[in-house]
């Protein structure tokens, strides 16, 4: 009797390892929090030290359009004015996921639904072999063949948003189509089946079933490529000119954060304004991708189908 | 913490095997050359991009000879050396720069060793037509009053002014000579040699400057005032646009690292090395310049 | 217009932006090989890199890339499949599990510059790692993370419900059921994930320039003491990748042949990728009809 007792109350092998397995789930999605937390906290405290420190006004910072940390203006406030790169960043990223989106999505499309095995298996390597290709390189692809081609259909020097939008084209492309691959196969089968079963053609399933059904995760993956292209520096930071100017048009040189930041970097000295006021160039980028994050969470929520 | 410790520990006793081992094999190759040295020892040196691969093969060159010093050399440009060097992070800040012109810099605690002089020169896309400029011209280009080059003799083509990235070395040492305390014209900054010269060398009617290292067939030099830039101008101060490449140290050099310092100043290194990477022997210099700018004949 | 046509015009439409898709990645790939595969010759995947005189290789940096890949896998693989785990099979669905997705993909979005500042002031002064493999490891797990941890989790979701209850009614605990039968059938997408984030982590250089550092010391292939300074293992040593080589080479490089080394090394690490893609696929559709009943 004793024996069926202990038997009952002792927790089982498996029960044991259910435990362990979780407990160690628990464990990594800490860390990754940790590490989140430690590196805004990082980025926040030196990014507000322009502001604490050196007392520069926010306003100022955020609409001033006169970037020159090294000099001050005519009532001795430092030049920091970061709206010309915060402009110049929105519009590479959005022109570039803009322009990037529906190439990702007939791209994940064919091969998710229309494409058979074969042409998958030759797409799927090719749009990998995408990703591992250096930013630099991409970069300097862009400096000679995009920089040049649209000088001559532009004038101009080619230097400018237009450049970094195509630059960033490519680079966010593989990264939209493999991800929004992945949330279109995730569509249950038995939703296309039910939808052949109601006399739908491919297009209306595609279109009024699986795309909605799939809308977040392809959200998402527009997110990972707003992501890549807002935070790419090295590329962006050949073709787009790095002018700390107010983009006059769609060709003339400007200045995003992150070119700022990685031109700037090695120049400056911690602790000084002129390097607090890059972190705080990095802080802006974390804020505004995170607006982007809470407002795609917030369409993915309402356009979501409920399960 | 106490982990690293053993990890650490464990590295050390792999580090003196290292040593021990290399000490018997080669304690002979070493001929009495200037750059033997009795210490050992770690050497980080960080800094200034353009000085990274002349520190470099020297620091190669140097622990052939003295298999106990290692010394490893980062870039990360010139405002990071001299940061680190001044937090104590590393032994030696490289620097394009004079800590003296950097702010947030304690220029009295640092030692200045001055390794080599790099010459600088304007240099425009082959299409502008134009192979000399004067001084005045040249800050004008560069202020934004004159943007196109027939207006200094040239074709009729708008100018781009290629400037280099804001607190780089050689953005501070051309507008000290150049503009003379004039503010640039906001225009495109690049941060790199290589990339200076890929942009001057494929757009008509751009302008920027780059060391004299980097002047090849695809771009054009200008002379200043009729003046060639190339090193024996450099030398005797007729070629206004030069800069030193520094090495600081926090106080002192000591051991090691001070045997290394030596060995950058000796023949070794800057009549062969120094040559070789395009700068000039700070032994041939007739002048000098002091942080404020000030150039007087050489002792 | 009748749902026929509109079906006939939108398949049109995405064959034609398919097709011009695939143009620009052959013209993209075409152009890397072009220029750079006459160049490769087995002098120049053996031979160290030249400061400043034309013919050096890329042995050292070749070998950086690769092991700083094996690493920063072995560090942030296992953190990834947990993390992943727990969002696809234990996460309740709530606010906080809500945050923390937010929170991964901020740290997706982090500039690579950035990070790589973070794991210099942090790993390499604070923690005194030094410019070495496992700070750049550990700055680059940072990157791969986020992509990691999702393309688990999708993969993990993707996994049809019918499996797990079947494993639930067999009686086998959820742990289980998890690691039995959901992650065997998820393993080719995790193994996608797996594989995109390492083409990230080859094809970094911003996050490596402040970490891993720019320069690669002289290293002795024969040594195989992992404490050794010389050796080729020794993680705390200072390594110049690829990707870090190829934007040294095109940024700051004296070499006289510095533009045929940046287009052959660029062409390397293309094939290296594919190749890399390649064995890994193989690799994982054998593990998957071992591991599963699939025959």
């Amino acid at each position: 009797m004793k024996e069926i007792q202990n038997k009952l109350l002792t927790k089982s092998k498996a029960t044991r390892e259910d435990h362990f397995g979780r407990a160690i789930c628990y464990l990594c999605i800490g860390l990754i929090i940790a590490l989140v937390v430690c590196i805004l906290y990082f980025i926040t405290s030196r990014g507000i030290a322009t502001f604490t420190q050196n007392h520069v006004n926010i306003w100022g910072f955020l609409a001033g359009t006169n970037w020159n940390p090294g000099s001050v203006d005519a009532h001795g406030n430092p030049e920091v004015g970061a709206l010309p790169m915060i402009v110049t960043s929105f519009s590479v990223t959005v022109l570039a996921a803009a322009v990037a989106t529906p190439f990702a999505l007939a791209m994940a499309i064919f091969m998710s639904e229309i494409a058979g095995k074969k042409g998958t298996k030759f797409l799927q390597p090719v749009i990998e072999l995408l990703v591992g290709i250096p930013s630099v390189v991409y970069g300097f692809i862009g400096l000679s063949v995009i920089v040049p081609l649209i000088r001559k259909i532009f004038g101009g020097t080619g230097f400018g948003i237009l450049a970094g939008t195509i630059v960033l084209f490519v680079m966010v492309l593989p990264t939209i189509t493999s991800l929004s691959v992945d949330s279109l196969r995730a569509v249950p089968l038995s939703y296309r089946q039910a939808s052949a079963a109601l006399g739908a053609n491919r297009w209306q399933t595609i279109y009024k079933v699986i795309l909605r059904t799939a809308a977040p995760g392809i959200l998402t993956a527009v997110i990972f490529g707003m992501a890549r292209a807002f935070g790419e520096a090295l590329a962006v930071q050949m073709v787009i000119g790095n002018a700390v100017l107010m983009p006059k048009s769609l060709v003339s040189p400007a200045s995003t954060l992150t070119s700022k930041l990685t031109t700037d970097v090695g120049n400056t000295v911690m602790g000084t304004l002129p390097n607090n006021v890059l972190w705080s160039l990095a802080l802006i980028l974390l804020f505004m991708s995170l607006f982007f994050n809470l407002l795609v969470r917030f369409i993915g929520k309402k356009g979501s189908i409920k399960k | 913490m106490k982990k690293r410790n053993i990890f650490s520990t464990l590295l050390m006793l792999g580090a003196v095997g290292a040593v021990l081992t290399g000490c018997g094999s080669n304690s002979a190759s070493s001929n009495g050359s200037s750059s033997a040295s009795d210490h050992a020892g770690k050497i980080t040196a960080v800094g200034s991009t353009a000085l990274q691969p002349l520190v470099e093969k020297a620091a190669g060159q140097f622990q052939n000879d003295n298999k106990k010093i290692n010394i490893t050399v980062q870039g990360g440009g010139s405002g990071t050396g001299l940061s680190q060097v001044q937090d104590g992070a590393v032994a030696i800040g490289n620097s394009d720069i004079f800590a003296e012109s950097k702010p947030g810099i304690d220029s009295s605690k640092l030692v200045d060793h001055k390794v080599a002089v790099v010459g600088m020169a304007p240099v425009v896309n082959k299409d502008a037509g134009v192979d000399n400029i004067t001084m005045a011209q040249l800050k004008d280009i560069f202020t934004g009053k004159v943007t196109n080059w027939k207006e200094v003799g040239g074709k009729d083509e708008k100018i781009t002014v290629v400037n280099r990235a804001e607190g780089s070395g050689t953005r501070a040492t051309f507008e000290d000579a150049v503009l003379s305390g004039a503010k640039a014209v906001k225009s495109q900054e690049q941060d790199s040699n290589g990339t200076v010269q890929k942009i001057v060398s494929s757009t008509p009617g751009a302008i920027s400057y780059l060391a004299f290292s980097y002047l090849n067939d695809s771009v054009k030099p200008l002379s200043i005032d009729k003046v060639k830039p190339t090193d024996a101008n450099v030398e005797n101060n007729k070629w206004k646009i030069w800069s030193y490449e520094h090495m600081y140290t926090k106080g002192k050099a000591k051991t090691a690292t001070a045997d290394f310092l030596k060995y950058m100043n000796s023949k070794d290194v800057q009549d062969s090395l120094v040559k070789k990477m395009g700068y000039i022997s700070i032994h041939n210099m007739k002048v000098q310049k002091d942080a404020k700018g000030n150039v007087t004949d050489a002792k | 217009m009748n749902p026929k046509r509109i079906n006939n015009i939108a398949t049109a439409v995405i064959y034609g932006l398919v097709g011009i898709v695939v143009l620009i990645l052959l013209f993209l790939i075409g152009y890397i090989l072009f220029n750079g595969v006459p160049d490769i010759s087995w002098k120049f995947l053996t031979t160290p890199a030249q400061a400043f005189s034309a013919g050096g290789g890329i042995r050292d940096q070749l070998f950086n890339s690769l092991y700083l890949l094996v690493l920063t896998l072995l560090i942030s693989f296992p953190i990834a499949l947990g993390s992943g785990i727990y969002l696809a099979e234990y996460a309740p669905d709530n606010w906080f599990t809500n945050l923390i997705r937010t929170t991964i993909e901020v740290l997706s979005s982090l500039p690579s510059v950035v990070v790589g500042l973070f794991g210099y002031l942090f790993l390499v002064i604070q923690l005194h790692l030094s410019f070495s493999i496992l700070s750049g490891a550990i700055a680059l797990t940072f990157f791969n993370l986020p992509l990691l941890t999702r393309s688990i989790e999708e993969s993990l979701n993707s996994v049809s419900d019918l499996q797990k209850q079947a494993g639930m009614s067999l009686g086998l605990s959820d742990w289980r059921t998890i690691t039995r039968i959901i992650l065997p059938v998820g393993l080719p997408g995790i193994l996608t994930g797996v594989i995109l984030s390492a083409g990230r982590v080859f094809g970094e250089a911003a996050a490596l320039i402040y970490t891993a550092g720019q320069s690669a010391p002289i290293v002795n292939y024969a040594n195989w003491n992992i404490f050794d300074p010389s050796s080729f293992l020794n993680p705390m040593r200072p390594a110049e990748t690829l990707a870090v080589h190829i934007w040294k080479v095109n940024t700051e490089s004296v070499t006289p042949d510095a533009h045929l080394i940046s287009s052959a090394s660029s062409a390397v690490l293309i094939i290296v990728i594919l190749i890399f893609n390649l064995s890994a696929r193989f690799i994982g559709n054998w593990l998957y009809k071992k591991m599963t009943a699939t025959r």
